[in-house]
C-alpha cells in the first residue's frame, strides 16, 4: 500500500476513535450542568444523586478522549509533515489556541468536579462543571473552525513558489469565520449533545426496565429527553444549513452526495441507492425528483453542478460519500422520530410503563455515535482529493521522511492499543452502569465537609 | 524600541516557558510513576497514585498546548522534528496513553493481577516517557541529520547515540528526583519518612548524571556552550542553578518540604534556561551541516500569525495560570483517600 493511503487509514482510524469520547463528553457535560443547577435550585436529592452519577460517567469517557486525543495533537506533524509546514500559519494557530483556550479549562476544573465533592462547596463545584462544560465546547469550537478552514478556506493568502509555497493569515477573524465554521459548529455540536442525551436515556431506560433506581431514571428521562428532542430538531436545521454552504463552497461534495453527475442539471435525491461509478449514474431505490435543487437554491427547477463538471482527478470517491451521508440522514430522522415518540407518550404519561419504547431507547444509544461517525466521513471523504478544499491535494500533505513500513507499524500498534482501550472502556462502562447511583446519596443531601474540618 | 525582543525571539521564550511548565508539572508526576514500584504494598501505591490524582491530566495539557504553540509559531520544527523522529514519538504516544490508562483503571478492579499489571506498567511508561523527552532533547542539542529541503534525513537509529541517550537518562534522573520531592510534600507518617530516604538517592543519581552530561557536552557538543562562552553574564545561570540543587537537601533536611520543591523547580526552570540560552536563535542543531539547522528565523510563522498568537497567549496564559494555581490550592496539603480516589 502507499505512503498516502496507509497514512490516511491512520488518521481515519486514530480520529474515528478519539470521536467516540469527545461528543459524549460534550453532550454530558452539558446535562451535568443542568442537573447539577436543578440541584443548586431544589435541593432534591435525587439530581446531586445525579451529578454525582453522570460525573463519574463524563470522567471515564472524558479520560480516554485526553488520553486518544493527545496523538491528534502529534499526528499532524508525525504524519503529515508537508501539510504542516504548508498550513502551520493558518491552521496550527487554531489548534494553539485551543490547547490555551479549552484543554486548560477542561483538565484544571474536571479534577475538581472528578475529586472534589468534599473540598469545595457546592456552589464551587457547580461552577467547575460550568466551566468544564464551557471548555469542552470551545475545543470543539476551535477544532471545527480548523477543519472548516480545510473544507472553506478563507482570510488566507500563497506565498512562496513550489516547495517553499506556504499559507499566510491575512485576515484571523476571516479564518474563524469562514463560510462554513458557523454551520459546521452547530452541526457538530448538535450531533455532541445528542450523544450525550442518548447515553443517559439509554441507561436511564435501562434500569426502568429492570425495575432499578427508578426514581433516579425517571428524573433523567426527564431532562435527557428535552434534551435530545431539541438537539435532534436542531441537527436537522443545521444539517440543511450546511448542505446549502456546502452547495456553494464545495459543490463537488455535494454532487457526491447524492451521485449526481450532469454537469449542471435539476438535482434529485435518492431514499438510497447504489452508485455505479463506471456508468456515472445511481441505481436508486427511491427517487424524489429534483428534491435537492429545491431544499439547497428553494426552486425545483434550478440545476445544480454535478460530478461531471469535475475532471476525473477532482471528484471524490462517490460510492462512499454517498452512502456514508445517506446512512446519515437516516439515522438522523430515526432518531427525531424516536425523539417525538418519547415525547408524545410522555405527554400521554405512558413514557415510563411503555416497555417497547424504553427498550429502543435502550439501543438507541448507538445512533449518534453512528451517525456522528457517518456524517465526518461525509465530510472528509467528500472533500477529497484535496486536503485542503482547491489548494492542496491530500497526496502533497504527507510526511516524506516517513517510511511505508513505519507508518504499517503504528498503524498496528494503534489497532491493538485502542481495541484493548475500547474493551476496557466498554467493560468499565458496564460495571458502572451495573453498580448505579449511590442509592445513599437519595436519603440525605450532603453536608458541605471541607477539607480542614476532615 | 530597539530593546524589545523581536516576535521571533518572544514566540522562542513563549514555547520555551511552556516546555518549562511541562517538565515541572509533568516532570514530578512522571518521576512518581518512575518510583511507583518501589513502594510494595496496596495503601502506599495508592497515595503515590494519588499525590497525582486530580492534576496528572492538566500537566499533560502543557505538553500538548507545547505542540500546538510549536505547529503554529515554528511550523518547520514541528514538521520537521516529528516525522523525522516518527518511531520516538509513536513509542512516546504509545507511553503516555498506555500510562493515563494505567493510571485510570487500576482502582476499578480489586484484583491483585490486575493492580499489579497497571502499577508496572505505570511505572515502565513513565519510565519509557522520561527517556524518550530526554532522547529528544539531546538530539536537537546534538544535531540530527537535515537534507537540503529542510527534512530529517537520517533514521530511527541514527537518534539513539550515546549523548542522547545520556540527556535521556538525564531528565529520567530529573524527574525521579522531583517526582521524589513531590511525594515528600504530598505525604505524612512513614511513607513520608521512607520517600525522604530515597531523595537522598535520587539526587545523587542526577548529580552523577548531570556531571556526566556536563563533561559530555563540553567535550562533543561544544557548540551548546558557545553561548556562555560569549557572553559571561550568562554564566550566573549554571551558577543559579547549582544553588538551586544544592538548596535541596538543606530545606530536606530542615523538613521544609514546599520550599524543597520550589528549590527542584527552580532547578527544571533555570536548566531549561541553560538549554535555552545555548540553542537559541536554534531550534534543531544540522549535524553534519550547520548552516541547514532550524532557527527561530528560517522556520516561524508570518510576523502577522506571531503577532496574533501572541495576543492569544496574553489573553490565554493568564487565565491558564490562574486554574493551575487555584486547582493547586483546592488539592493543596496532604493526600487523603476518599470514595472518589483512584
Amino acid at each position: 500500500m502507499s505512503l498516502v493511503l496507509l497514512s490516511r487509514i491512520q488518521f481515519a482510524l486514530t480520529i474515528a476513535f478519539h470521536y467516540i469520547f469527545p461528543p459524549l463528553s460534550i453532550g454530558l457535560g452539558l446535562l451535568m450542568v443542568f442537573m447539577e443547577g436543578a440541584y443548586l435550585k431544589t435541593r432534591r436529592p435525587v439530581y446531586h444523586q445525579m451529578a454525582r452519577f453522570w460525573t463519574k460517567i463524563f470522567g471515564l469517557t472524558f479520560s480516554i478522549g485526553v488520553a486518544s486525543g493527545i496523538v491528534m495533537e502529534f499526528q499532524f506533524g508525525t504524519n503529515w509533515a508537508a501539510y504542516s509546514r504548508y498550513v502551520g500559519d493558518v491552521f496550527g494557530s487554531a489548534l494553539a489556541a485551543e490547547g490555551i483556550f479549552a484543554f486548560f479549562l477542561e483538565s484544571g476544573f474536571l479534577a475538581v468536579l472528578l475529586f472534589g465533592w468534599n473540598r469545595v462547596g457546592p456552589k464551587m463545584h457547580f461552577f467547575a462543571t460550568c466551566m468544564v462544560a464551557l471548555g469542552s465546547m470551545f475545543s470543539a469550537i476551535w477544532i471545527v473552525v480548523a477543519n472548516s478552514w480545510m473544507q472553506t478556506p478563507a482570510g488566507f493568502r500563497i506565498v512562496g513558489e513550489g516547495a517553499a509555497a506556504r499559507a499566510e493569515i491575512t485576515d484571523f477573524w476571516a479564518l474563524v469565520f469562514n463560510p462554513s465554521s458557523l454551520d459546521r459548529l452547530s452541526h457538530v455540536l448538535s450531533g455532541c449533545w445528542q450523544a450525550g442525551g442518548w447515553l443517559v436515556l439509554s441507561v436511564s431506560a435501562f434500569y426502568l426496565l429492570q425495575r432499578k433506581h427508578e426514581e433516579f431514571a425517571k428524573a433523567s428521562i426527564r431532562i435527557a429527553l428535552v434534551f435530545v428532542t431539541a438537539a435532534s430538531l436542531f441537527q436537522l436545521f443545521t444539517g440543511h444549513q450546511s448542505a446549502v454552504t456546502i452547495s456553494r463552497y464545495q459543490p463537488a461534495k455535494l454532487a457526491a452526495f447524492e451521485g449526481h453527475y450532469p454537469e449542471s442539471a435539476p438535482a434529485s435525491m435518492h431514499l438510497a441507492g447504489w452508485v455505479d461509478e463506471r456508468e456515472e449514474k445511481v441505481r436508486s431505490f427511491g427517487e424524489w425528483p429534483n428534491l435537492l435543487s429545491f431544499l439547497v437554491h428553494g426552486d425545483f427547477s434550478k440545476p445544480v453542478k454535478g460530478l461531471r463538471a469535475f475532471p476525473p482527478d477532482e471528484r471524490p470517491p462517490v460510492q462512499w460519500v454517498f452512502q456514508a451521508y445517506h446512512a446519515m440522514i437516516w439515522i438522523g430522522i430515526a432518531l427525531i422520530g424516536l425523539s417525538l415518540t418519547g415525547m408524545f407518550f410522555w405527554w400521554r404519561g405512558k413514557l415510563f410503563e411503555t416497555r417497547w419504547l424504553l427498550r429502543l431507547f435502550v439501543i438507541a444509544v448507538l445512533g449518534p455515535q453512528f451517525a456522528n461517525q457517518l456524517g465526518w466521513m461525509a465530510a472528509e471523504i467528500g472533500r477529497q482529493p484535496w486536503i485542503v478544499y482547491g489548494i492542496l491535494r491530500t497526496e502533497q500533505g504527507v510526511s516524506r521522511s516517513v517510511g511505508s513500513g513505519e507508518v504499517a507499524a503504528s498503524i498496528v500498534m494503534f489497532s491493538v492499543v485502542y481495541f484493548l482501550l475500547f474493551v476496557l472502556f466498554i467493560f468499565l462502562l458496564d460495571q458502572k452502569i451495573r453498580k448505579g447511583p449511590e442509592e445513599e446519596l437519595a436519603a440525605a443531601a450532603p453536608r458541605r465537609a471541607s477539607y480542614r474540618d476532615s | 524600541m530597539d530593546w524589545l525582543p523581536d516576535l521571533n525571539t518572544v514566540w522562542f521564550l513563549l514555547v520555551g516557558a511552556l516546555l518549562a511548565g511541562y517538565a515541572i508539572l509533568d516532570g514530578f508526576d512522571l518521576g512518581v510513576g518512575a518510583l511507583h514500584l518501589l513502594t510494595r504494598d496496596e495503601q502506599n501505591r495508592r497515595i503515590m497514585l494519588n499525590s497525582i490524582g486530580p492534576v496528572w491530566d492538566g500537566n499533560e495539557v502543557w505538553l500538548v498546548t507545547a505542540g500546538g504553540a510549536l505547529f503554529a509559531a515554528f511550523p518547520n520544527v514541528y514538521a520537521t522534528v516529528f516525522s523525522g523522529f516518527y518511531m520516538a514519538f509513536m513509542l512516546l504516544l504509545f507511553a503516555l496513553i498506555f500510562r493515563a490508562v494505567a493510571i485510570e483503571f487500576r482502582s476499578k478492579q480489586p484484583m491483585k493481577w490486575w493492580r499489579s499489571f497497571w502499577d508496572v506498567s505505570f511505572s515502565l511508561a513513565s519510565i519509557l516517557a522520561s527517556l524518550l523527552i530526554g532522547i529528544a532533547f539531546g538530539n536537537i542539542a546534538g544535531g540530527i541529520a537535515i537534507g537540503p529541503d529542510g527534512e530529517f534525513s537520517g533514521g530511527f537509529a541514527s537518534l539513539l547515540h550515546p549523548y542522547s541517550l545520556l540527556m535521556g537518562v538525564l531528565v529520567l534522573a530529573l524527574f525521579m528526583m522531583h517526582g521524589a520531592i513531590y511525594v515528600v510534600m504530598k505525604t505524612e507518617g512513614p511513607l513520608h519518612d521512607r520517600v525522604r530516604g530515597w531523595i537522598k538517592h535520587t539526587m545523587i543519581f542526577f548529580i552523577i548524571c548531570y556531571g556526566v552530561t556536563t563533561m559530555a557536552t563540553l567535550i562533543y557538543v561544544p557548540h551548546m556552550s558557545d553561548a556562555v562562552k560569549r557572553n559571561p553574564l550568562l554564566f550566573v545561570i549554571p551558577v543559579l542553578n547549582l544553588l538551586a540543587i544544592a538548596n535541596i537537601p538543606r530545606e530536606i533536611e530542615r523538613g521544609r518540604d514546599f520550599r524543597a520543591f520550589l528549590s527542584s523547580c527552580a532547578a527544571i526552570v533555570t536548566l531549561m534556561a541553560l538549554f535555552g540560552v545555548d540553542m537559541y536563535p536554534n531550534l534543531v542543531y544540522s549535524f553534519p551541516a550547520p548552516e541547514r539547522s532550524l532557527t527561530i528565523y528560517n522556520s516561524a510563522s508570518s510576523p502577522k500569525t506571531l503577532a496574533i498568537m501572541l495576543v492569544i497567549a496574553v489573553i490565554g496564559m493568564p487565565l491558564v495560570a490562574a486554574y493551575t494555581v487555584s486547582i493547586y490550592w483546592i488539592f493543596r496539603g496532604k493526600v487523603r483517600l476518599e470514595a472518589s480516589s483512584y
